[in-house]
C-alpha cells in the first residue's frame, strides 16, 4: 500500500517532467524502483548505523515515479530498474549494481529450461500449454508485471524485444506477488529479480545457461539489467555521500550477499 | 441585536460554511477528474475509449472495454452470490428469529462491514484461491473468486438495510396475511417482500456500489489481466484495479488515461447513486 501512497503523493506533487527543484531538507529520500528497494533499505540501514547522525529514507514507487520523483525534488535520489529512455536522459546516472532477470516455475515443475524464444512465445500467447514443452497436459499460467515497472521494462526489452505480452497473461504489481503466485500455482511461469529467488520457485536456466551469478560474471547469462541511481544534475553533497557509500568495498559486498551482481566486476 | 441573537447568526454561518465544504470537495473532485480524464478521452475518440479491445498505454492504445467488462462481470457476480444470502439472512431475522437472537446477530454481521478490504483479499490469496485452482482448474486468481468475496463484502449492506425496510412494514399487513390464511412463508413471499422491495431494491444498489467500487481485493485476487474473460475462471481486471496498478508508474498521457478511467468509473457510480436515491425517494413518499 506504501507504493500507492507514495504514487498518490507523486501525481499530486508533480506536473510533468520538468527542470529540476531542490528542496531543503535533513533527510535523504531515495525512492523509485520496488526491485531495489530492499536493497536500497539494506543500504540505508548499514549506512544509518555506521553515521547515527544521518537519516535516508527510502521509499518505493517504481522506476518511473522515482524518475519523476528526482526531476522533481520530492526525492533526493530516484532508482530506477531500467536503462533509461530517450526523454530521461537529461538526469544523471549512476549504475549502483546489476541484477539478473529469472524466469520462475513452480519447484515442482520438470522443466528446468527454455530458450529465449520458448519464453517469447509463452509470454506472448503462442505457446499455451506446457504439453509442448514437457509431457505434461497443463495450460500455462502466464505472470507478468504491469505496464510501466522497471522489471517488465527490462524483460520486455531483452526477451520479447517488439512482441506483447499477451492479454490473458496475469498481472501482478511487484516482484513479491509474483514470486508468490508462481510458488502457489504448479502450471505458472513468470519473472523476477534473480536477487529475490528462492526456495519456493525454480529459475529455469536460459538456452542451456543457469541462472546464476558465477554465470552474469563471466557473461554468460543474458537477462541482466543495471540498477540504476538518478539525480537531476550533481548529486547533492548528502546524496553523494550515500552514493559514494553505496559504491564503496562494504555497500557493495552488502549487496553481494543479498544476490546482486556488483558493478566492480562488470 | 442582543447577544443571543448575534451568537446564532454565527453558529448558523459557521454550520453553512461546514456544509458546504463536503459539497465543493466533491465538485472540486469532478472538476480535477474530468479536466484531467477528458483531454485524452476527446483526443483519441470518446468511442475508442470505450470499445478498444487493446490496453497498452505505452503504445498508445488505451481500449477500455476489457475493464469495464471485468468491473461488470464482478460486480454482477457478487450480485448473484451477496442477494440471495442477504435477503434470506434478513428474511429469517426479521421474520423467523426471535427478537433476541436478531439484538445479537445484526450487529455482529455489521462488523463485517468494518474488517479492511487488504484483509479480505488476503484471505482470498491464501485459501480461496488455491482452492478454485485445485477444484476447478485455472490459474484460480479469477472473475469467480473476486465475485465471492465480493459477496461476502456486500452482504453488510444488503443485510442491514433489508431488515430496516422489512421491519419498516406496517405490522398490519402482516397480521392481516395471516389472518387471511397465508403461511409464514406465503406471508413473507407476497406480502412483506413486496411491500419493502425498493428498500430492499436501494440496499442491492448501494451494494453494488461497494462491489464496484472496490479495488484492494480486487487487485489482490482477480489476477488483472487485461483480456475479456471467456469463463469465470479466467483473471479479469477492473476498472478501480487498473487505476490503482498503474499509477504508481503512470506519466504523460499514460497518467491521463487513468483518469480517464476514473471518469467512466465516476460516471457508472453516479448512476448509481441516483438509482439508489430515486428507489429510496419513491418509498418515502409512500410511506
Amino acid at each position: 500500500m506504501k507504493k500507492v501512497v507514495f504514487a498518490c503523493f507523486c501525481l499530486v506533487a508533480i506536473g510533468l517532467l520538468s527542470g529540476c527543484s531542490k528542496g531543503a531538507r535533513k533527510e535523504l529520500i531515495v525512492a523509485g524502483s520496488t526491485s531495489i528497494q530492499p536493497f536500497a533499505d539494506r543500504w540505508a540501514e548499514i549506512y544509518m548505523k555506521k553515521y547515527p547522525d544521518r537519516v535516508v529514507n527510502v521509499q518505493g514507487g517504481g522506476s518511473s515515479a522515482g524518475i519523476q520523483a528526482s526531476f522533481s525534488g520530492a526525492a533526493d535520489i530516484g532508482t530506477c530498474s531500467r536503462e533509461l529512455k530517450p526523454e530521461e536522459k537529461g538526469l544523471t546516472e549512476i549504475v549502483v549494481a546489476r541484477d539478473g532477470l529469472a524466469v520462475i516455475v513452480h519447484p515442482t515443475n520438470p522443466v528446468t529450461g527454455l530458450s529465449l524464444e520458448q519464453i517469447r512465445d509463452i509470454f506472448s500467447g503462442k505457446i499455451q500449454s506446457w504439453k509442448e514443452i514437457s509431457n505434461r497436459d497443463k495450460t500455462i499460467d502466464v505472470v507478468t508485471r504491469e505496464e510501466g515497472s522497471g522489471t517488465r521494462g527490462a524483460f520486455q526489452e531483452m526477451v520479447m524485444g517488439k512482441v506483447r505480452v499477451f492479454k490473458g497473461a496475469i498481472v501482478e504489481d511487484s516482484n513479491g506477488t509474483v514470486r508468490e503466485i508462481v510458488a502457489g500455482d504448479p502450471d505458472s511461469i513468470g519473472y523476477i529479480s534473480l536477487g529475490l529467488v528462492d526456495e519456493r520457485v525454480k529459475a529455469l536456466s536460459l538456452d542451456g545457461v543457469a541462472a546464476t551469478e558465477a554465470n552474469i560474471l563471466i557473461n554468460q547469462y543474458e537477462l541482466v539489467r543495471p540498477f540504476l541511481f538518478v539525480t537531476c544534475g550533481p548529486p547533492s553533497r548528502e546524496a553523494k555521500n550515500f552514493i559514494d557509500f553505496v559504491l564503496s568495498e562494504e555497500g557493495q559486498n552488502l549487496i553481494k550477499m543479498e544476490g546482486l551482481i556488483p558493478v566492480q566486476s562488470r | 441585536m442582543n447577544r443571543l441573537e448575534r451568537n446564532e447568526k454565527l453558529i448558523r454561518l459557521a454550520l453553512l460554511v461546514v456544509a458546504f465544504s463536503a459539497v465543493s470537495i466533491l465538485a472540486v473532485i469532478t472538476v480535477f477528474i474530468f479536466s484531467e480524464g477528458s483531454p485524452i478521452m476527446l483526443k483519441y475518440g470518446f468511442k475508442n475509449f470505450l470499445g478498444g479491445l487493446d490496453w497498452y498505454p505505452s503504445e498508445k492504445s488505451f481500449g477500455l472495454l476489457p475493464m469495464i467488462t471485468g468491473s461488470m462481470m464482478v460486480t454482477l457476480g457478487a450480485l448473484i452470490i451477496g442477494v440471495p444470502f442477504g435477503l434470506g439472512c434478513a428474511v429469517y431475522l426479521t421474520e423467523f428469529s426471535s427478537k433476541k437472537l436478531r439484538r445479537v446477530v445484526k450487529p455482529i454481521i455489521e462488523l463485517l462491514a468494518g474488517i479492511p478490504s487488504v484483509v479480505y483479499g488476503f484471505i482470498g490469496v491464501i485459501i480461496l484461491v488455491p482452492l478454485i485452482r485445485n477444484t476447478l482448474g485455472g490459474p484460480g486468481l479469477s472473475v469467480l473468486a473476486a465475485s465471492i468475496i465480493l459477496g461476502i463484502m456486500i452482504l453488510p449492506t444488503i443485510i442491514s438495510i433489508s431488515i430496516d425496510s422489512l421491519l419498516a412494514v406496517p405490522s398490519s399487513y402482516r397480521e392481516g396475511s395471516l389472518a387471511l390464511g397465508a403461511t409464514r412463508w406465503q406471508t413473507v413471499k407476497m406480502v412483506l417482500l413486496t411491500a419493502a422491495r425498493s428498500g430492499i431494491i436501494a440496499s442491492i444498489i448501494l451494494g453494488m456500489g461497494r462491489a464496484i467500487g472496490e479495488t484492494m481485493a480486487v487487485i489482490m485476487i482477480a489476477g488483472n489481466a487485461i483480456s475479456i474473460p471467456g469463463s469465470i475462471l479466467d483473471p479479469v481486471r477492473t476498472l478501480t484495479s487498473n487505476i490503482a496498478l498503474e499509477m504508481g508508474y503512470a506519466s504523460g498521457e499514460h497518467r491521463q488515461a487513468l483518469f480517464a478511467t476514473g471518469v467512466i468509473l465516476f460516471i457508472i457510480i453516479m448512476i448509481l447513486n441516483t438509482a439508489a436515491n430515486i428507489t429510496s425517494g419513491r418509498r418515502r413518499r409512500r410511506t
